[in-house]
């Protein structure tokens, strides 16, 4: 008998959701670890900024930042941030065709085709970076 | 035990139901609605429909005409009045569908599409790709959520009418969830519960389909009427019993026998053409079509499976294009259902129970004879269906008669005095025999399950789509000796909530009732007719039997069955021609 | 091929137990046969108090949705061919209270459906008379996929957010809504917007993205959302420029 049941008075049982739920299935642990590393991203803003306030400080405080940034364990540090922000970026950029719907007449535009313009805008974006840094 | 009261009852929450609880709202906002229903009402089974809904809205198209094709497919049982003002009224009601959000496929300039469908000569159904009902059913549900007025008794099991003073009082309910019993009181009760297709064993119809307003009207005294015509649709998935829509059929799909020879041409109904003509051949009656195949399975035509015999539906020549932008539900089907692609593939097919054409004896209005009492939708007869329903007619029916019982009923529970009697008696007696079933007292040890497959295989045997004396007989037997032995059934499940097993014994105890009804009416039906063939009496009788046969129940014993004549307005009963 | 499958059910009795615990039963394996089939053979034949929901046995009720193998399926479209040699586990869907066995509670859905108004909104409404509303095949076609939603709840099942936050509106409630606006005949978007632009609305929404692979009617309820916040946004955006121009 459960002693919680009082008759017609159906006792409904609620499962607790475990802490490590986003073991359960490898998309859930994907987009854990895509939510986990918006850290990063978040990360390589500040860096940007710290190093742009190096810049305006003058050279001296540009060469200090430089040489922290040459330290080995920065450096191993940076290769897992990037790491993690391609994963990002890569995850992000995959489900951009789910917001994005676009019409042509009676066809919609397939989702490759979506995808294939957020690619073809960040290597646009990237190449221009490069130029920019080339000047 | 607990007591609701309210003005207007609907027991049901399909198309019918819906439409007459939307229609109650309308009439008189003041008036407390509530509609039971044994599952969310978007789970009824008007989900399930396919093909489409006819109204005469084009303009080569004329209600005559409309009328004619309901009235000679239904071989001259039709109530001609009750055809015209159906035909009349569906344009309105298919326009308010429209207003209300259903997704009708359209023609590029905007205007609503129509297809042809069997046995209609001019295309007149409309539809929303090859899942009509399930729209439709969505559209009126999600509709009725916004009427403050509509109450709901999700998961309400209805196990009995309270009658009292010569009226209807209401209804007795078992809420699922909980196990309890309760008694709902009203001025007026709507019965629009659907068919019955589960007393057979092969159907397309749904798990819930087993002609509870039915047995609940009949164990009242309201007689049930026209019980013998049960339609069967031509073309089922083996095993499953899964429809394949008319419109494969009337998008061009092809009948094949084993030597992939249209068959139908052998059996009065046209000659082959390459595309689909109106009226014939494979867009003949569904009747006729089913009989066709019976003929041809004597013959030693069709395929023999491990599911019994088939003939192959080819859709093939459509293409992939038509098949995805008509037909995609039918492929989805087929790929689910029997692995395989009508695409490429010759789909296997046979005739499948589908459809009750009789039902609760009710006047244009939707009431019954008993006064407070209304019914609609497939659970009633009125009848416009005759002796073969048209395809697409039923869900162009459940609208205009849900409206039409969902006003009458609003407009007689606005002059009715409250529900007073000896409804609490009534409603304490029903809990006792419920629950006494659910503690297991005084069962035998029989199964739900074993009584229930043996009423299927009896009705099978003796009522299928030939009939004669003596497997009626059998069949008439068999179903008494089944209901006596249902007495003796023990639930394993002795608990109060959700208990499904008791559900499916009450359920059971309807079937039977129905089933009763059935088989009784075909007895006394001495002629062949629409859905009705008597191999002993292979022609039909206008003399004896342009009537509809009303059966009633008796305490114990055999059902008494009598005649009513048919209303005839402008169609005097003629041959029923196809394809010539 | 096997002979027999077994199945392992997880039960949950609250007249009699506080707890769910698991069930084995041996049912025959036919080919032909669902996992539902085998559901109702156990029901049938072996023990009758197993509780569960189903109907149109044709994958168009939305009744008979439960996890198995711990994923949402229907499981009247569902092979018992493809979960061989099994065992088979059959559990009530993940995230909703359990009133009995598989049955769990749908309350929460159906309160929920009703906020976001899904019905056709206009400021005067037609009358037959006046024929139908004008439609184009594009028109329909842009509404339609999210039209197909069947309510069987799976996608709900599928989403960690609604589990953890049940106060979240949901992939189908979201998705309805959304075919509603996206139907030319609707006036209501605007109403709508207030309800789901709420906290427990679309924001809530951190895209899992699992109710759009699990949902059996390919309804795409993750982009129904994601659609949503861009409109939301850049009507936000729009306001906050061009604060007067009525939307
Ligand atoms: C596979 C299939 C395809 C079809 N295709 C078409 C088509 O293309 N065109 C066409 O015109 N027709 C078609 N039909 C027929 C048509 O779908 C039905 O006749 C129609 O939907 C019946 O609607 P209804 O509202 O009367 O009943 P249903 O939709 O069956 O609803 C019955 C309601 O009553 C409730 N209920 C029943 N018993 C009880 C009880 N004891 N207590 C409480 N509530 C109860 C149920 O919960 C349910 O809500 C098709 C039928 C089938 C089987
Ligand atoms: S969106 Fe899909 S999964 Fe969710 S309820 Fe609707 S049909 Fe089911
Ligand atoms: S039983 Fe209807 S969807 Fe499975």
């Amino acid at each position: 008998m459960n002693p919680a049941y009082r008759r017609h008075h159906p006792k409904w049982y609620r499962a607790r959701m475990p802490i490590f739920w986003w073991f359960r299935k490898a998309a859930y642990f994907r987009f854990i670890a895509r939510e986990l590393t918006s850290v990063f991203v978040a990360y390589s803003s500040v860096l940007l900024l710290v190093q742009l306030r190096a810049v305006a400080a003058g050279p001296e405080a540009l060469a200090r930042f430089t040489a922290w940034l040459h330290l080995r364990p920065v450096v191993a540090l940076h290769v897992v941030v990037l790491l993690a922000l391609l994963f990002h970026t890569v995850t992000w950029l995959h489900l951009a065709p789910r917001a994005i719907v676009i019409r042509l007449g009676r066809r919609r535009v397939p989702d490759v085709a979506v995808l294939l313009g957020h690619y073809g805008a960040w290597l646009a974006a990237s190449g221009l970076v490069v130029w920019l840094l080339r000047l | 035990m607990e007591t609701h009261v309210h003005d207007v009852l609907v027991i049901g929450g399909g198309g019918a139901g819906l439409r007459a609880a939307i229609a109650v709202a309308e009439t008189d906002p003041a008036l407390r609605v509530a509609m039971v229903s044994k599952v969310y009402p978007m789970r009824s089974h008007t989900v399930s429909a396919e093909g489409g809904a006819a109204a005469v809205i084009k303009p080569d198209d004329s209600l005559d005409a409309h009328a004619y094709d309901t009235i000679s497919g239904g071989e001259w049982l039709c109530d001609q009045d009750a055809v015209e003002l159906f035909v009349r009224e569906a344009p309105e009601e298919m326009l308010r569908l429209e207003h209300w959000g259903c997704p009708w496929n359209r023609e590029p300039d905007g205007h609503v599409a129509v297809r042809a469908f069997g046995g209609m000569k001019i295309r007149r159904t409309w539809f929303a790709a090859d899942k009509t009902g399930f729209h439709l059913l969505h559209a009126l549900f999600q509709t009725s959520l916004k009427y403050a007025s509509i109450a709901r008794y999700d998961e309400w099991f209805v196990t009995r009418l309270l009658v009292g003073e010569g009226r209807c009082l209401g209804v007795v309910a078992l809420e699922l969830a909980s196990g309890e019993m309760h008694a709902l009181l009203a001025k007026a009760v709507i019965l629009a519960t659907g068919g019955g297709g589960r007393v057979f064993p092969f159907t397309t119809n749904a798990n819930i389909k087993t002609g509870d307003g039915m047995a609940l009207a009949y164990r009242a005294g309201v007689p049930l009427k026209d019980m013998e015509f049960v339609q069967y649709h031509p073309t089922g998935l083996p095993f499953t019993g899964i429809l394949i829509t008319e419109a494969a059929r009337s998008e061009g799909g092809w009948l094949l026998n084993k030597d992939g020879y249209r068959y139908l041409q052998d059996y009065d109904l046209g000659r082959p053409e390459p595309t689909p003509v109106l009226r014939a051949m494979e867009l003949g009656p569904r009747d006729r079509l089913s009989q066709a195949f019976v003929k041809e399975m004597e013959k030693g035509r069709t395929i023999e499976t491990a599911h019994g015999h088939v003939v192959h539906l080819d859709v093939r020549h459509l293409g992939e294009p038509v098949i995805e932008a008509k037909i995609p539900f039918v492929r989805e089907l087929c790929l689910t259902y029997e692995h395989l692609d009508p695409v490429h593939e010759l789909i296997p097919v046979r005739p499948v129970v589908h459809y009750m054409m009789g039902g609760v004896h009710t006047d244009l209005t939707g009431a019954t004879p008993l006064p407070g009492l209304y019914a609609a939708g497939e659970t009633a007869c009125v009848s416009i269906n005759g002796a073969n329903r048209l395809g697409s007619n039923s869900l162009t029916e459940i609208l205009v008669f849900g409206a039409r019982a969902g006003r009458a009923a609003a407009a007689y529970a606005a002059r009715a005095p409250a529900p007073t009697g000896p409804t609490r008696a009534q409603a304490l007696d029903e809990e006792r025999r419920v629950l006494s079933k659910v503690r297991g007292d005084g069962g035998g040890g029989e199964r739900v399950a074993t009584i229930r497959t043996a009423m299927q295989r009896a009705l099978e045997a003796g009522a299928g789509i030939y009939r004669d004396e003596v497997g009626l007989r059998r069949a008439a037997e068999g179903i008494e000796g089944l209901k006596a032995r249902a007495q003796g059934v023990t639930l394993d499940d002795r608990s109060h909530t959700f208990n499904t097993e008791v559900v499916a014994f009450l359920e059971l105890e309807n079937m039977l009732d129905v089933a009763e009804a059935i088989v009784h009416a075909a007895l006394v039906r001495r002629e062949s007719r629409g859905a009705h063939q008597r191999t002993d009496f292979p022609a039909r009788d206008d003399n004896r039997f342009l009537a509809h046969s009303l059966a009633y129940r008796s305490p114990n014993g055999p059902p008494r069955v009598d005649l009513l004549p048919v209303t005839i307005t402008r169609w005097p009963p003629g041959e029923r021609v196809y394809g010539r | 091929m096997p002979q027999t499958v077994t199945i392992e059910i997880r039960r949950y009795r609250p007249e009699e137990e506080a707890e769910p615990t698991w069930q084995r039963y041996e049912v025959p394996f036919w080919r032909e046969w669902m996992v539902l089939d085998a559901l109702n053979y156990i029901k049938d034949h072996v023990d009758g108090t197993l509780s569960f929901r189903w109907s149109c046995r044709m994958g168009v009720c939305g009744s008979c949705g439960m996890m198995v193998n711990g994923n949402p399926a229907l499981t009247c479209a569902t092979y018992l061919e493809t979960l061989v040699p099994g065992p088979v586990q059959v559990e009530p869907l993940r995230g909703f209270p359990v009133i009995r066995d598989l049955v769990c509670d749908l309350t929460d859905f159906i309160t929920k459906l009703q906020r976001v108004q899904p019905w056709i909104v206009r400021e005067t409404e037609g009358t037959p008379a006046q024929g139908e509303y004008r439609q184009t095949p594009d028109e329909l076609a842009a509404y339609r996929p999210y039209a197909m939603c069947i309510n069987c709840l799976l996608c709900y099942a599928a989403c960690p957010i609604y589990e953890l936050e049940p106060g979240f509106l949901g992939p189908a409630v979201i998705a309805l809504a959304q075919r509603y606006n996206l139907d030319s005949r609707d006036q209501g978007r605007e109403a709508r917007m207030d309800v789901l632009s709420e906290h427990d609305g679309i924001w809530a929404c951190t895209l899992v993205g699992e109710c759009s692979t699990v949902c059996p009617k390919h309804v795409d309820p993750a982009g129904a959302i994601q659609r949503y916040k861009l409109d939301a946004a850049v009507a936000w955006v729009k306001a906050l420029v061009l604060p007067r121009s009525g939307r």
